[in-house]
């Protein structure tokens, strides 16, 4: 098994062309970068929306409860039927998969600020949408990028749907492995995916460090020091 | 500026009254100290000055203008606010904290970031804090820098919520005799909020004693309201050493300061059956040489007895009493300015200066319950010297 993996990456021919391992690759980073900036447009403003005025989050709560519990592969195919196109559909099941974290994530960072801190901007004159844009949404940076790291994993392990409905991308190995029983090939695909959600992980976390302001994550380090 | 409540009322949704029919006037330049129970409302009416909470009934005047009338975030970035456990944001810089208010209020950034700079230095802290993040910070640097914070745009007055309550009592003492330096030079009108009653008779030219329900029970200065409880309710709040408190209003007068045998630090003392007071070079009191006590050579520290809190001259009655009550020797040390041993004081000197004070025979006059809408700005100076 392993061997037959090692002669399947080993082989030139699996790694250039149309079905080659980085044009499968961009593929699906593709589908994911889409599904999350889309995802992205809708969870965001109503996370912030919801963190900021307190309005709406046991509906919000609620409504990410449903949703992730609807199957991904379900709703590709519904939206397949509906719409017989394949990328929409695809991208549409993505989606649905990517907004409960972000949302979550989003409302959560704002929620949580210190009431002292919120009490202390609107105190000093600030508006609302100063306070958010000024404070709230800063502070809550670490809990929003966290939330789009846990939807992004989720998207590149599910991804893999696309292939399911006559698109690229990784599940493309997984999809025609199985169909010949090429389990090489199958294992490679996987290998690949996975191997995806770390790298992009890992990208994000480094994001995360540069964007996330020295002052809260000091803020996070003396928290975390004094609970300790 | 002056702030006033006329009949102020925030009844809540569920029918509680927080706060009920609140009338006074805190007059320009001085300070107001709100005080009371929890649920008395004191926090609740500090906050209806800036409309961090709008009352159900009456109105908030400053100048005479109703705060109704003008923008809620206008003014906020007009009126200094410092809250409890300061509420910096963590995000930004000590300057860049400070200099919120007139960033909001459209100053240049330079400008901004200069005047945070000068406020650095009016609140006590070094330069060199400017760069540090608030997590960086001790509590007590923290609540400086959320008083910085309130006074950059430099506003009129000053709403400050239980500043200093989650400071400890040490650096809370040095915090409290900052704000009143700075009352005396900058002359804010101050709205302050404890429930500590020695913060409030120390902090404030007038204070006000709130019960729960939110009723004003009793408005008056600090000495008023020591000596003259309204009611019980005043009188039980204030606490029961409210008479040896009260001293701190007497000043010291005609207060008779005996001479006391001394022994300095490096010479060789005679025994003798009566305390010596142990001094230094500068005349500085280091402690007590027991009557009879034997020295080993010449007279170090390790001989002594510790002495007592020192009174210094001038100040009030208490101290006096307090370093009498305190000495090991019974005799309460008198230092000058400087820290030099003057003389010392009996308790029994202090009781017959209390006793022949004027205010202190008093009888409850007209004085204490009152909106005091006239009073002079500062009646307690005395209470101001730190105490000996």
């Amino acid at each position: 098994m392993i061997a037959e993996t090692l002669a399947w990456l080993g082989d030139p021919a699996n790694w250039s062309g149309p079905g080659g391992v980085p044009a499968r690759v961009l593929e699906h980073v593709g589908y994911v970068a889409l599904a999350l900036a889309i995802a992205l447009v809708i969870a965001v403003p109503v996370g912030l929306l919801v963190g900021h005025t307190g309005k709406g989050a046991v509906l919000l709560v609620g409504a990410g409860n449903i949703v992730r519990a609807l199957p991904t592969l379900g709703v590709v195919t519904l939206f397949f039927l509906l719409l017989a196109e394949s990328t929409p559909a695809a991208v549409v099941g993505l989606v649905v998969l990517a907004v409960p974290p972000i949302m979550a994530g989003t409302y959560a960072g704002v929620q949580a600020v210190d009431p002292h801190v919120v009490d202390a901007a609107s105190g000093v004159g600030m508006r609302g949408m100063q306070r958010l844009w000024q404070v709230e949404v800063p502070i809550a940076l670490p809990m929003v990028l966290g939330g789009v790291r846990n939807a992004v994993l989720q998207l590149v392990a599910t991804a893999a749907v696309a292939a399911y409905v006559g698109l690229g991308g990784l599940g493309r190995y997984l999809m025609d492995g199985l169909a010949i029983l090429d389990y090489a090939e199958v294992v490679a695909g996987a290998l690949f995916t996975a191997a995806l959600a770390v790298v992009l992980d890992l990208l994000l976390a480094g994001l995360q460090r540069t964007v996330v302001p020295r002052g809260v994550r000091l803020a996070e380090l003396a928290t975390s020091k004094g609970a300790a | 500026m002056t702030i006033e409540f006329r009949g102020v009322t925030k009844r809540y949704e569920d029918g509680a009254l927080a706060v009920d029919e609140l009338s006074l006037t805190v007059p320009d330049g001085s300070m107001t100290v709100f005080v009371g129970p929890s649920g008395c409302g004191k926090t609740t009416s500090l906050r209806m000055v800036n409309r961090m909470v709008e009352p159900t009934g009456g109105e908030v005047l400053l100048d005479g203008r109703n705060v109704r009338d003008a923008d809620p975030a206008e003014l906020r970035r007009g009126i200094g606010y410092v809250i409890q456990h300061a509420g910096l944001f963590p995000h930004r810089t000590v300057l860049g904290n400070i200099a919120t208010v007139p960033m909001l209020s459209g100053w240049s950034r330079r400008s901004a970031r200069r005047r945070a700079g000068e406020l650095l230095d009016t609140v006590g802290l070094p330069a060199e804090l400017g760069s540090r993040y608030p997590a960086q910070l001790s509590g007590g640097q923290q609540q400086r820098v959320g008083v910085a914070r309130a006074l950059a745009a430099d506003p009129p007055v000053l709403l400050m919520d239980e500043p200093f309550s989650a400071v400890d009592p040490v650096v809370r003492e040095g915090l409290q005799d900052e704000l009143l330096d700075l009352q005396r030079r900058l002359g804010k009108t101050i709205v302050f909020v404890t429930h500590d009653i020695d913060e409030a008779v120390r902090l404030g030219d007038r204070v006000a004693v709130l019960r729960v329900g939110g009723r004003l029970a009793q408005y008056g200065t600090p000495a008023d309201v020591l000596r003259h409880p309204v009611d019980d309710f005043v009188a039980e709040f204030v606490g029961k050493d409210r008479g040896y408190r009260g001293l701190s209003f007497l000043s010291a007068g005609d207060l008779e300061v005996d001479d006391v045998a001394t022994a300095a630090i490096g010479s060789v003392p005679e025994d003798s059956d009566e305390w010596r007071l142990a001094i230094d070079a500068e005349r500085r009191p280091r402690g007590w040489l027991a009557p009879g006590s034997t020295v080993d050579g010449r007279l170090a520290e390790v001989d002594l007895v510790a002495g007592g809190s020192l009174y210094r001259r001038g100040t009030s009655l208490r101290g006096a009493l307090d370093a009498a009550l305190s000495s090991p020797a019974s005799l309460g040390v008198v230092v000058d300015d400087d820290g030099a041993t003057v003389g010392v004081v009996t308790a029994r000197h202090v009781l017959d200066v209390i006793e022949r004070h004027p205010a202190s025979v008093t009888a409850t006059s007209g004085t204490a319950n009152t909106t005091a809408t006239s009073r002079t700005a500062n009646p307690t100076a005395t209470s101001r010297t730190p105490r000996a």
